[in-house]
């Protein structure tokens, strides 16, 4: 407590340049993953292709991922794109099967009702099966922020700027607090975002407000999923 | 690409490979944390998993737990524990215990919540004890969720065991940061080629192993399919609403 | 009028799930398509909003090649009811009756108002039209997906076993509604079930199918009754254990009709 009160500067500014290097990854990653994903569903040939190489992709170390950044992008050792990059890598590749497990849960018969009152396949896509895995993208994307929050702390090893940085320096100067005012920012920023996320789900999808137990079972997947309990 | 080439020159160069010092040994030590600390998880995190899987209570808390770790930063865990137990493999042992927890009880729950509650009906119907219902049906049912919870478990602290050179802990990690210390490239390649590497090994073993362990016809129903079979007749039907089960 | 011409339909996997079909479906009638799962009536009845396209033969609409239309447009001016409502569950009520309309273009405003109108046809309070599908009971949602079909005020309306996921009292109320709006807006109905009482009750038209969509025999409910064509037909509709078997007794003087069991079911007039 004593070290944040003389210190309160540091940690915000960290903070900010914390979030800087989260927004990116996780916005990016869930871009890219809708495609991806659709891909993955609507082929069932590319889904195992897809979902292996991804799987190895996730299989790659964060601190050897980051080390070997500058190698394959040109980057500066030193540039925090190595992280941005990495993370955006980690986002996508946890974001791919949230995107697939959720176009592949919309109820087959809605989607034939679809298509019989007269939706063409792009109409359909938009106004019927995206926002119905709506709740399953939503659970699989607070999982990936969660995840890039606390991955890019080991980005400060590198000497990449963020919150991980307190670590680094309360461990070289044995200073407990300097730790745990790191870890419990790590978690504040974590928790706002996921707040954030929810409440965006809570705007776009109104629905599910009336279907509080599919909103739950499509959180559980998500976790499960991230977990590679499935 | 060139150093790429000289990461792989470090790897075989015999000087860094032998003895006590080699990676050889680092990499031994690295795998004797992945084991060491799922083993440990696993006499934790199994019990609790199945009770909330089998009461079905605690659900919700298991999966928020299990999704808000995701958040916690291993690296400052590590050094929080490496400040108060000092420096040596406890810290990161115990670090990796706390990592591996959350996919094995992830697994482990979900395994015995995939088993179609019919089967358990059934079981309890022909005069099974509630014991046996445990370990007759929901244990082997849920077995490829639970195997699916331990590989998760292994490759997350395969990776994170890198990090345990940060508090004198040994481990592949010991090249990185002596890398960075002299600004030598081609170690820190090297040794991030060795752990990556090492990683992947692992997860082909146990994407194998995973396929030969799990029995035929005991594949456990993925959620999704329960999940779509309760969501749709629903009212129409007239039954409850039900899902997850 | 809708007309199938031998038409064939063999799925890639290789079932044929229709063979050589012909058929002629009146205007303003309700023709039912009855028959035991695997007997191809929905595939019938799916390829007449090119939902599947026939592997050989054709299907006419008022005379006109629909191989030759636009499918989605084609559907746009179908309607198309199924079991399970198929209701959007992310839209509400009164939103998804205006779907239709709304994809052929008239504005949302207009279209909620034609949809409110609609919910009073099919006998909906109009205080359900901001619910979420999920709120309404199944019958509800079997309402509001008939609505739904009648939305874009089409000349043909195809029921794919809507009323088999409720229950029988509901069923009845559904069966009577359908009676009564078919009659009050002169609806082509193309219905399919598998049940023979209610493709007795509902059809002007009867058309009893066997395996790969072979017509058993057409006819009015009163013809099938006569005269089944064969002793398929006979055993489907229950002729066979005398279950359509009413007989008339004489009580105190006046004709009394009594059923298989000698049931008494009410009074013969003259």
């Amino acid at each position: 407590m004593k070290w944040l009160a003389s210190n309160y500067g540091l940690v915000w500014e960290l903070m900010q340049a914390h979030i800087a290097l989260c927004i990116p990854p996780i916005l990016i990653g869930f871009l890219i993953s809708i495609p991806i994903g659709w891909v993955a569903n609507r082929y069932k040939l590319s889904r195992g292709v897809i979902l292996l190489v991804l799987g190895l992709l996730y299989t790659i170390p964060s601190l050897p991922l980051f080390i070997f950044m500058p190698l394959v992008l040109g980057t500066p050792q030193l540039s925090s794109l190595n992280v941005v990059v990495a993370l955006t890598i980690y986002a996508v590749a946890l974001m791919v099967r949230s995107a697939a497990d959720g176009l592949s849960s919309v109820d087959k018969d809605i989607l034939q009702a679809a298509s019989a009152m007269g939706y063409s396949g792009w109409q359909r896509f938009w106004r019927v099966e995206l926002p119905l895995s709506g709740p399953v993208l939503l659970a699989g994307l607070r999982v990936v922020s969660a995840s890039t929050v606390s991955l890019a702390t080991i980005g400060s090893v590198i000497g990449v700027t963020s919150l991980g940085y307190l670590f680094i320096n309360g461990l070289q100067r044995s200073i407990p607090g300097e730790v745990i005012t790191g870890i419990v920012a790590t978690l504040l920023i974590a928790v706002v975002f996921d707040l954030v996320l929810v409440l965006i789900g809570r705007l776009l999808l109104p629905w599910i407000r009336q279907d509080r137990t599919s909103a739950r079972a499509a959180r559980r997947r998500a976790v499960l999923i991230a977990e590679g309990a499935r | 690409m060139n150093l790429f080439v000289e990461g792989f020159a470090w790897i075989f160069d015999p000087a860094n490979y032998s003895g006590g010092q080699g990676w050889i040994v680092r990499l031994l030590e690295q795998l004797a944390y992945t084991f060491g600390a799922t083993a440990i998880a696993l006499l934790i995190a199994v019990p609790l998993g199945y009770l909330v899987g089998h009461t079905g209570r605690g659900r919700d808390l298991a999966v928020s737990f299990s999704g808000g770790f995701r958040a916690l930063p291993s690296l400052g865990v590590l050094i929080l524990l490496g400040l108060g137990l000092g420096i040596g493999f406890k810290a990161p042992l115990l670090t990796f215990v706390i990592i591996a927890i959350p996919p094995i009880l992830a697994g482990a729950y979900a395994g015995f919540e995939a088993v179609d509650r019919k089967t358990i009906d059934a079981a309890r119907a022909v005069g099974m004890t509630e014991w046996q219902v445990v370990t007759r049906v929901e244990i082997p049912l849920g077995l490829p969720l639970l195997i699916g919870g331990i590989r998760s478990s292994l490759l997350q602290v395969v990776a994170t065991a890198t990090l345990a050179a940060y508090v004198s802990g040994g481990a592949l990690g010991v090249f990185i940061f002596d890398a960075f210390a002299t600004r030598n490239y081609p170690e820190a390649l090297g040794a991030s080629i060795l752990v990556t590497a090492l990683a992947l090994v692992l997860e082909g073993i146990f994407a194998l192993l995973q396929k030969l362990v799990v029995p035929r016809g005991v594949v456990a129903k993925e959620l999704k399919d329960v999940r779509q079979r309760s969501s749709r007749p629903l009212a129409a039907a007239g039954v409850p609403a039900q899902e997850g089960k | 009028m809708i007309e199938f011409r031998s038409v064939t339909k063999q799925f890639p996997d290789g079932t044929v799930a229709v063979e050589g079909f012909d058929l002629v479906i009146p205007p303003r009638k309700t023709t039912v398509l009855v028959g035991s799962s695997g007997c191809g009536k929905t595939t019938l009845l799916r390829m007449i909003n090119r939902m599947i396209d026939p592997t050989s033969g054709s299907i006419l609409i008022d005379g006109e090649d629909t191989g030759g239309l636009a499918p989605v447009k084609l559907r746009r001016r179908i309607g198309y009811v199924m079991q399970n409502s198929g209701l959007l569950p992310h839209r509400k009520v009164v939103d998804n009756v205006a779907t239709v309309p709304v994809l052929n273009g008239v504005p949302k405003k207009e279209a909620r108002a034609h949809a409110l109108e609609l919910l009073d046809t099919v006998g909906l309070d109009r205080s359900l039209a901001d619910k979420y599908p999920r709120q309404l009971s199944g019958g509800q949602q079997q309402r509001v997906g008939v609505a739904r079909g009648l939305a874009a005020d089409p000349n043909i309306l195809l029921m794919d076993e809507p009323f088999g996921a409720v229950d029988p009292i509901v069923r009845a109320e559904l069966q009577q509604e359908t009676i009564r709006l078919q009659e009050g807006l002169g609806k082509t109905v193309v219905f399919v079930t598998h049940d023979i009482d209610e493709a007795f009750l509902l059809g002007h038209q009867v058309v009893i199918l066997q395996k790969g969509g072979h017509i058993a025999q057409v006819g009015t409910p009163a013809e099938i009754l006569a005269r089944p064509a064969d002793d398929f037909v006979a055993t489907f509709i229950g002729a066979d254990k005398g279950k359509r078997v009413l007989r008339i007794q004489n009580v105190d003087g006046r004709d009394v009709v009594v059923d298989e069991n000698g049931t008494p079911t009410g009074v013969l007039q003259s």
